[in-house]
């Protein structure tokens, strides 16, 4: 799993964010035999699209909705240009549009020069919910809480599991996780991952002040982790106001809190970790 | 225990917040939750109900009509709108666990997923005045 853009929101590159990274939400899935699936399409996605494509010439995109720091890298994304690639982008259809329909609105004219339509070795999928047929792993997807038509992913292959739920508010619908399981959005898709990537934007104070907006406190983060039994969390969609020292006190008041509950890794742009049954590491 | 749909987690979380009385249920007619308002009217607690098949809540409140006649389940508006798809209007009494006997308006509208799947059925209710 390599990650190419870690930031909510809105891209924040500059010295004080070289570290946690200043690219949006972005990462590359590879399992052992080179297929690759892309989580989100922020501006993380440029650079991984300047890489080899792989073998089996297909990269399945999976959107996990259509706010633009989740798509806004995609029409920069090389491999769309390449007559030899095969781009399956997948992402939530809406009540009365189709994800063609609703991605359409941005690429195309007047936000960008170049339209869907042209691009002939891209097809778009509305994502449905539950099984994914992406070849090379294992793919559910259902919608979590956060406003709009928006999913979380749960991706298996050569025996480990990752959950990526990038944006996602459970506490604003579990009555703080007393409600338990059955009423925990995402409980399902997280539920004892070998790796969740789980959105951590804000302070509990800036919670307090954004409540229904779709992110979680890092507290929120860790009580989720701790109710679905994962074996590591790592925290992402980092709040563009959070600078590498802020992020790195947090990180570190919450290694306190999470003591041997489960590994707790911080996502860092352009770092690799490798996911088994076990849990994750670099 | 498998996870409920986000909209349905989402629809309690509504409810939770409304003064409304609002009751839910499962495609399949079981009780999913009854807000604080609601429990005002029927007399108890969710927590001490519990979920309930359809076949028991429909009965357990002894819903009749203005001439007391009894009400049969499948012409309960809840389960008229889980089973034709559309919302339902009614007015008829019912007995809450507290014993007490309550006229109540009654709207139930069907609950569909963002892909048209079907999630159950919400009724919002409240008490009427009676026909005297």
């Amino acid at each position: 799993v390599t990650l190419w853009g870690t930031r909510g929101s809105q891209a924040s590159p500059g010295p004080e964010t070289v570290r946690y990274g200043g690219n949006t939400s972005c990462i590359e899935v590879r399992n052992r035999a080179g297929d690759l699936l892309v989580l989100d399409a922020g501006t993380g996605i440029r650079r991984l699209g300047d890489t080899a494509p792989p073998r089996s010439g297909r990269v399945d995109v999976l959107l996990s909705h259509l706010h633009m720091d989740h798509i806004q890298g995609l029409g920069f994304c090389g491999w769309l240009y390449q007559g030899d690639v095969e781009v399956h982008v997948w992402g939530p259809a809406s009540t009365t549009m189709d994800l063609r329909t609703r991605l359409t609105r941005y690429l195309s004219a007047p936000l960008f020069p170049v339209h869907l339509r042209d691009l002939p070795s891209v097809s778009l999928h509305d994502i449905p919910f539950g099984r994914v047929p992406v070849p090379g792993f294992t793919v559910d997807a259902a919608l979590v809480c956060h406003p709009g038509p928006t999913v979380g992913y749960r991706v298996g292959s050569d025996g480990a599991t990752l959950a990526y739920l990038s944006d996602h508010e459970p506490a604003l619908c579990s009555g703080g996780f007393r409600a338990g399981p059955r009423w925990t959005s995402g409980f399902d898709l997280a539920r004892a991952a070998d790796l969740l990537v789980h959105d951590a934007q804000y302070t509990t104070d800036e919670y307090a002040e954004r409540i229904g907006w779709g992110h979680s406190a890092l507290e929120h983060t860790i009580e989720f982790a701790t109710a679905t039994e994962v074996k590591c969390l790592m925290p992402f969609h980092y709040d563009p106001g959070h600078d590498d020292r802020t992020l790195d006190a947090r990180f570190a008041a919450a290694a306190q809190v999470v003591a041997d509950r489960f590994t707790l890794v911080p996502a860092l742009e352009g770092v690799t970790v490798s996911v088994d049954g076990s849990g994750a590491g670099a | 225990v498998s996870q409920l749909p986000v909209e349905v987690i989402l629809m309690r979380e509504l409810a939770a917040h409304l003064a409304t009385p609002i009751f839910v249920v499962d495609p399949d007619g079981s009780l999913l939750f009854y807000n604080e308002a609601a429990e005002r009217i029927l007399g108890t607690r969710y927590d001490e109900t519990g979920r309930m098949p359809v076949a028991e809540w429909s009965t357990r409140f002894e819903p009749t009509d203005d001439e007391g006649m009894p009400i049969a389940p499948d012409d309960l508006p809840l389960v008229i709108a889980l089973r034709e798809r559309r919302p339902v209007h009614a007015l008829f009494w019912i007995r809450g666990f507290d014993g007490e006997r309550r006229r109540l308006g009654v709207t139930a509208v069907p609950l569909v997923g963002l892909v048209e799947y079907p999630l159950g059925a919400a009724a919002l209710f409240w008490e009427a005045p009676t026909c005297e």
